[in-house]
């Protein structure tokens, strides 16, 4: 029921976000603030609530769950359960979100209400994500997702938005397709062997396990695992790869949006290197990589607002303008090149060495990865913040809501750099379930 | 011992307070700060050390572990403190040379807008290096390793505004990182072999289960000594020591001379088992110590200024550190650090004395006469030189090189090669610091005195120049009353060289006078030629081969140059050319054909009838043919 409850107070939220900007654009932005922040708190209750209970330690247990029929002659349910890893997900959805909703409490000034309608719509649809069970709702909340996004992008964005919106739409629709290819088949074999009509996900788990379904497929763990070595490459490739792009931008929102893709391969590397390290840091470097990356976003976003700019070549000597943003730039520099005591280093640790034990080569090679995250963070650094000043900039520095908010992702990620016990244990049973399925099919790790 | 952490805990306090409190502070508050808490720290430390000494722990080192970092799986190191013997000597350093230099700093920055900002950076380097000498695993000893290396980041790049600085700071922060990867994969492998990265452990499990020479032991060290490599500069990755002088003077003292740059020594001789069960390894340090003591040597010998002089000679310094820890002189590497510490902290604030009174002058073409003007600075100045320069008995400095020099001949390890590039090494020394006196202090006067140092500045520097005197006399040779404190204290946790004591006392004293013999022979010839015969000088480098000696050395070896064609520009070039990304530029090639496409239908859209019936009637041809020709 809780889980029902998140993505309906956020569905409902956003509604009256929208309809109370009649009143006044303040309280569109309290309304979202509001439920946002009301559901951060149900899951972090249900977190304390639920960490010392005995299902939370069990692999293939879900917290919580509910179902409920939807169209049964599809044999499609509206099905929802968490575990440690959609909690953790979930946690850190809800609590970008709010901190989206603050830091766009100056920036957004057009149609706020219909913003924070779009917002609120997009989390509701993340949320769905990380609870479906049922994978013909996966692929509803999925969808559902893309369309406020898009006109996010498409009203609210800068320079080139309706191309950028267009090409987002595209590439996620089409990529939507094939996954949805996927579900389908597998809808389909699970009728030809049993007869019964389901997209439940244990239910085509079972189906996956087959052979030519899992040869078909790289939806489920099975099927991935077979794929694990051309996967763990391609995460080594956008490791590298993605640093050196990120150091050739000369726009500093595509700069950091770059270093996104050489966190993200990271995660890949993590997930198919398939043993508890490695995965444990694969989950641990999505909850960082969403806090520093979004951190810097946000940075980018209160400078834009400042100096109506993006090019790094315009910028230069912005610390004498304003030195906590330049902190707080440098200390989410720092998190990103994966400095030890902040979050994205154990991440990134816990990956290599569990990669370490799959191929040496390859972690040597996603090693390298380290010195390009160097590279690229403190080139951000370089030509935004120090040297001399290349046009007489002078702004407000940090305002005391905007210090509230990246105050907060700093704390977060100096807890989890120096206690990250609290999300390893969550995600401890989910790891141990997908490191059992690898042991079952030996023989596809490389060494 | 429950007071371990309030080590490393009160300088970081001291951090969070600068860092938080900002312009709030008035400067004099933030100099108490600053200066207060890493003094706490050091009489904690004293503190701890004389209980160390009076009380003994039972084992060979106090424990106090805070938390468990993270579990997973059955690795989980944690956030714990070890204090043996070696780290009582690095801890006293590192807190005792940091408070002096920290009290020097509130009156070198004193008129600088970042006075708040160098504070708060020196106690987080403090902090970080605490960590690093006190962990108890490798993995909180990597979170120091890159504390220090970010410390000394942005104090390299501390005056931000200037283009020079900020590319010196990231070459200093880009080629430490370097080794420290090579560092994180000799971790990946520790783990992957024994579970655990605390040292103790993986030192006894190493000894059990791998045998002398083993291939997994040579790589484990091979790894950690990359990281070595790139912290203490030592040779292929020392490039970036020299640019880092572009930082306020006390943090080249402090960070890039007394106890950062030592880092590396310090995990070398942490990890002493692996090197002893690598054997090949343990060359490696040995000959890239004294290749790099040697390069680094000529090099100093051609340096204008006055810090890159002293840059040079803290790489080949740490050379000599290398050389010992290679023949398996472990002590005598940590003794040589601790009057290093003395001596080079004392030199680089004694620079920062001169630099600071001549208006920022750096070159010592510019300088000279100064030992009239400034007597204190002069006099303290001379006596860092004469340990640096290794005159013998009398300086802190003869006695812990000798101490190499002679383990470099007699261990089992050593060898006749290993020493001669030592001997080599310790002329070139004396050399170019006398060399580096003559020029700044004697002579005629060139530059204007306008200030004289005060009490802040001149009280360390006196400190300073009684340690390096008499800091190396807890350890002499056997003819020289053979004083066995600073060995013995340090036995619990290194063990002796192989072979040097058994070796006979009447070579020892051989050696000595050689040694001896060699240091005089370098102050005598560069006191000569820079005093007495400036011609000769002049002369030689006039000539064709001199200038360009001169050229080579006074560049680094070329090694920046190789780098920079080799790495430097191929990477800016590939990632330039490339900005766009051209996967991107291949979904924008379909969206092109298709638009193109689209235009071209469009164009048939021409509204005549004429021209769409002569399209239905084509279609229809068009279609017949194909049926006709399919069948």
């Amino acid at each position: 029921m809780i889980l029902t409850l998140l993505i309906l107070i956020l569905l409902i939220g956003g509604a009256a976000a929208w309809a109370a900007e009649r009143k006044s654009p303040l309280w569109s932005r309290g309304i979202a603030l509001g439920a946002v922040t009301l559901d951060l708190l149900l899951v972090v209750g249900q977190w304390a609530a639920l960490r010392h209970a005995p299902e939370f330690l069990k692999p293939g247990a879900w917290l919580v769950e509910t179902r409920a029929e939807w169209i049964p002659q599809f044999g499609v349910s509206f099905h929802l359960g968490m575990d440690g890893l959609s909690l953790l997900l979930l946690a850190l959805t809800f609590f970008l979100g709010a901190l989206s909703v603050a830091c766009s409490w100056s920036e957004i000034q057009k149609r706020v209400g219909f913003f924070h309608f779009n917002l609120l719509w997009v989390l509701a649809g993340i949320a769905g994500v990380f609870t479906a069970l049922d994978l013909f709702l996966f692929y509803f909340f999925w969808e559902m997702m893309l369309i406020p996004m898009y006109l996010l992008i498409v009203i609210w964005g800068h320079e080139r938005r309706v191309y950028s919106a267009i090409k987002f739409f595209l590439f996620t629709q089409a990529s939507g397709l094939l996954m949805l290819i996927a579900i389908l088949t597998l809808q389909f074999l699970h009728f030809k062997q049993t007869g019964a009509r389901s997209f439940d996900y244990s239910d085509l788990l079972n189906v996956a396990m087959t052979p030519r379904a899992a040869m078909l497929l790289m939806l489920v763990p099975e099927a991935s695992l077979r794929f694990a070595p051309v996967a763990m490459a391609l995460g080594v490739v956008g490791i590298l790869y993605g640093a050196i792009l990120a150091f050739a931008q000369t726009d500093l929102k595509r700069l950091v949006a770059y270093t996104s893709v050489s966190h993200l391969g990271f995660v890949v590397l993590g997930i198919y290197s398939w043993n508890a390290w490695a995965m444990q840091g694969a989950v641990m470097q999505m909850i960082c990589h969403g806090l520093s990356t979004g951190a810097l976003f946000v940075l980018v976003g209160l400078l834009y607002e400042r100096i109506h700019t993006r090019d790094l070549r315009r910028m230069g000597g912005l610390w004498s303008a304003a030195p906590r943003i330049g902190a707080m730039a440098m200390f989410f520099a720092m998190a990103s090149l994966g400095l030890p005591g902040l979050g994205n280093f154990i991440a990134e640790f816990l990956v290599l060495l569990g990669a370490y034990h799959v191929s040496v080569w390859m972690t040597a090679l996603a090693g390298i990865g380290l010195v390009g995250a160097t590279i690229y963070s403190l080139s951000l650094m370089q030509r935004a913040f120090h040297g001399p000043a290349e046009e007489a900039w002078s702004f407000a520095d940090l305002s005391a809501r905007e210090w509230a908010v990246l105050g907060a992702m700093a704390a977060a990620l100096v807890w989890l750099g120096l206690y990250p016990q609290p999300v390893l244990h969550a995600a401890a049973p989910i790891v141990e379930s997908l490191e059992k399925i690898g042991s079952a099919l030996p023989g596809f790790f490389m060494r | 011992m429950s007071l371990l952490w309030l080590i490393p805990a009160l300088p970081l306090a001291g951090y969070l307070a600068l860092a938080f409190g900002g312009s709030r502070l008035s400067r004099a508050a933030a100099a108490w700060i600053g200066v207060g808490s890493v003094g706490l720290s050091a009489l904690v430390a004293l503190g701890v050390a004389a209980q160390f000494i009076g009380t003994p722990p039972a084992g060979p080192a106090f424990h106090q572990t805070l938390w468990t970092w993270m579990s997973v799986e059955d690795f989980k190191p944690a956030i714990g403190f070890y204090l043996d013997a070696m780290t009582v000597v690095f801890v006293l350093v590192v807190t005792g040379v940091g408070f002096l230099i920290h009290l020097y700093s509130v009156e070198y920055m004193a008129g600088d807008e970042g006075f708040r900002r160098f504070f708060a950076y020196m106690n987080l380097f403090v902090a970080s290096m605490l960590v690093l000498v006190m962990a108890d695993n490798l993995l909180l000893l990597y979170l120091g390793w890159e504390g220090v290396g970010l410390c000394s980041y942005l104090l390299i790049g501390f005056w931000y505004k200037d283009r020079v600085n900020g590319r010196a700071a990231q070459k200093a922060f880009i080629v430490t990182r370097v080794g420290d990867t090579a560092m994180a994969l000799g971790l990946f492998l520790l783990v992957w072999q024994f579970r655990t990265l605390d040292v103790q452990q993986l030192m006894t499990q190493a000894r059990e289960q791998w045998r002398v020479g083993a291939g997994m032991a040579t790589a484990a060290a091979a790894l950690l000594l990359g990281g070595a490599l790139g912290k203490s500069a030592q040779l292929p990755l020392q490039t970036w020591l020299p640019d880092a002088m572009a930082g306020p003077t006390p943090v080249s003292a402090l960070i890039h001379a007394a106890t950062m740059v030592t880092a590396g020594v310090y995990l070398i001789a942490r990890t002493h088992v692996l090197f002893e069960l690598a054997p090949a390894a343990q060359l490696a340090v040995a000959i890239i110590g004294a290749a790099t003591l040697l390069i680094s040597g000529f090099s100093a010998l051609a340096q204008r200024d006055i810090k890159r002089v002293l840059a040079y000679s803290t790489i080949s310094q740490i050379g000599y550190m290398f050389l010992a820890l290679g023949v398996g002189a472990w002590s005598a590497a940590v003794f040589h650090f601790m009057t290093h510490a003395f001596f080079k902290a004392l030199l680089f604030l004694g620079a920062g004395a001169v630099i600071l009174s001549l208006h920022h002058e750096q070159d010592i073409h510019k300088m000279g006469g100064l030992w009239k003007r400034l007597p204190l600075t002069f006099w303290t100045f001379l006596a860092g030189s004469a340990a640096l320069a290794g005159l013998p008995l009398i300086t802190a400095g003869f006695y812990s090189k000798d101490l190499i020099l002679w383990s470099a001949w007699s261990s089992n390890a050593g060898g006749p090669a290993l020493w001669a590039a030592g001997l080599i090494g310790a002329f070139l020394t004396a050399l170019y610091t006398t060399r580096l006196v003559c020029l700044v202090f004697f002579g005629e006067e060139k530059g204007r005195v306008a200030s004289k140092p005060g009490w802040r500045v001149s009280a360390p520097l006196a400190i300073l120049a009684a340690l390096s005197i008499v800091g190396g006399f807890v350890e002499t040779p056997r003819a020289l009353g053979g004083i066995r404190w600073f060995g013995e204290f340090l036995r619990s946790a290194l063990p002796a060289a192989p072979g040097v004591e058994e070796a006979p006392e009447r070579m020892e004293s051989a050696m000595m006078l050689i040694a001896s013999a060699a240091a005089l022979l370098g102050i005598v010839l560069a006191g000569v030629l820079y005093l007495g015969m400036p011609r000769v000088v002049e002369g030689i480098a006039k000539r064709a081969w001199g200038a360009a000696a001169q050229a080579f050395w006074l560049g680094g070896w070329g090694f920046d140059w190789l780098y920079d064609r080799l790495f430097v520009k191929p990477f800016v070039w590939a990632a330039t050319v490339n900005r766009d990304d051209f996967i991107d530029s291949a979904y924008n090639g379909v969206a092109a054909f298709f638009s193109l496409l689209h235009r071209g239908i469009i164009r048939t859209q021409t509204g005549r009838v004429r021209w769409y019936a002569a399209g239905v009637a084509l279609g229809a041809v068009a279609l017949m043919a194909i049926v006709l020709w399919v069948r």
